[in-house]
């Protein structure tokens, strides 16, 4: 069983509130605004394996609000070691999402390490984050929606998504902007 | 004190020097509450500074690279940060560098250098010879510190100068502060 990643990353981003979210470049980024535009995404476009090092960031930043980062296997891998940095704040308001097709995507379905049997959430383990889980179903989702909110310890969930592209939604580009409009409407100031 | 002096190894990364307390005072003033860092000899006392002040948080990265973008992050979230790396993490970075260009993120690397004098391993020389190049490369202001007694004053003008002008700024500590390593140990 997989999950199909549009409607998971639509529900989990449901009534969000908050939340603050990082979206990993290619597919992630497209699925988060696929399921709505939002002042408080920042779509990282490059810098590819720094996703989840900006959340801990932000998250270190943010200790009140929710802070999720929403990325790739093949992202995730490039900077697999934010897993032993992470670890040692292990902030309750972090949640990383992987949605793992064991593909990059966006440059022609290679596989990815993943689909030669790389366990991201047996390596966040083994880096000191107990909190992980692997979801297999859509169904799941709602529960890890929950979590996020819950800001009770440092998830990281890897989602079994189906193979294949998606429709390339594009939303803004501009980093300044993108940054700049973030802040805003976290009311902080540049 | 002269520039050309060594400072004797026996000293080398084990007393906090004068200008790591400089340092450190200018974190503190400027309201620099986290750094990040992949350790040096030549940090190791300004290292030792921050994990002991309660005002101070830090984190040990595997990279370089991540000290870019946790820099980035923390500053989406209105926290500064400062990094603490060497010269040979300059080249790690390259791409990761594009962040803060593109969303002009401010952000502050003090590098110690390696590879510019006495240097004992060869190693170390290609990415020290090249980090300045490589940095005014990738679009950062680089400030260098030869003088002990002007390391104060460079390391508060590059925050000043990162925060209020949102860019990346990069000042250079010459391997001549630090002194020569001691390979017979």
């Amino acid at each position: 069983m997989t999950i199909e990643r549009r409607r998971a990353v639509a529900d989990l981003l449901a009534e969000r509130g908050d939340l603050l979210l990082v979206a990993g470049l290619g597919s992630p980024v497209y699925d988060v605004y696929a399921a709505g535009d939002h002042d408080l995404n920042f779509y990282n476009w490059g810098a590819m394996g720094s996703a989840a090092m900006i959340g801990l960031g932000l998250a270190m930043a943010q200790p009140h609000r929710p802070v999720v980062v929403v990325t790739g296997d093949g992202e995730m891998l490039m900077g697999i070691g934010a897993f032993a940095t992470i670890a040692q704040h292990r902030p309750p308001n972090l949640s990383i999402v992987v949605l793992d097709n064991g593909q990059y995507a966006e440059t022609g379905m290679q596989p990815t390490a993943t689909s030669f049997g790389v366990d991201l959430a047996a390596v966040a383990t083994a880096c000191g984050l107990p909190d992980v889980i692997t979801l297999h179903a859509n169904d799941d989702v709602a529960a890890l929606r929950a979590r996020i909110h819950a800001r009770s310890g440092t998830v990281i969930a890897t989602l079994k998504i189906a193979p294949g592209d998606q429709p390339h939604t594009i939303p803004l580009r501009d980093g300044v902007e993108i940054a700049g409009r973030f802040m805003r409407q976290a009311a902080i100031a540049p | 004190m002269n520039q050309h002096t060594v400072i004797p190894s026996a000293d080398a990364g084990h007393a906090i020097r004068p200008w790591q307390r400089d340092i450190h005072a200018c974190f503190t003033a400027a309201g620099i509450t986290h750094v990040p860092f992949v350790p040096d000899a030549g940090h190791k006392g300004l290292i030792k500074l921050c994990a002991a002040d309660p005002s101070i948080t830090t984190t040990v990265l595997t990279t370089e690279e991540e000290g870019v973008a946790l820099a980035t992050g923390l500053w989406l979230g209105g926290r500064r940060s400062v990094m603490l790396m060497q010269s040979s993490g300059v080249g790690n970075c390259v791409n990761l560098f594009s962040l803060l260009e593109n969303c002009r993120a401010p952000f502050v690397m003090l590098v110690t250098m390696r590879g510019e004098f006495a240097e004992f391993n060869p190693w170390q020389i290609p990415m020290g010879k090249r980090t300045g190049a490589v940095l005014e490369l990738m679009d950062f202001d680089v400030y260098r510190a030869d003088e002990i007694d002007a390391i104060g004053d460079t390391v508060r003008g590059a925050i000043d100068h990162a925060f209020f002008s949102r860019r990346a700024v990069a000042v250079l500590l010459a391997q001549r502060l630090i002194g020569r390593k001691d390979w017979s140990k």
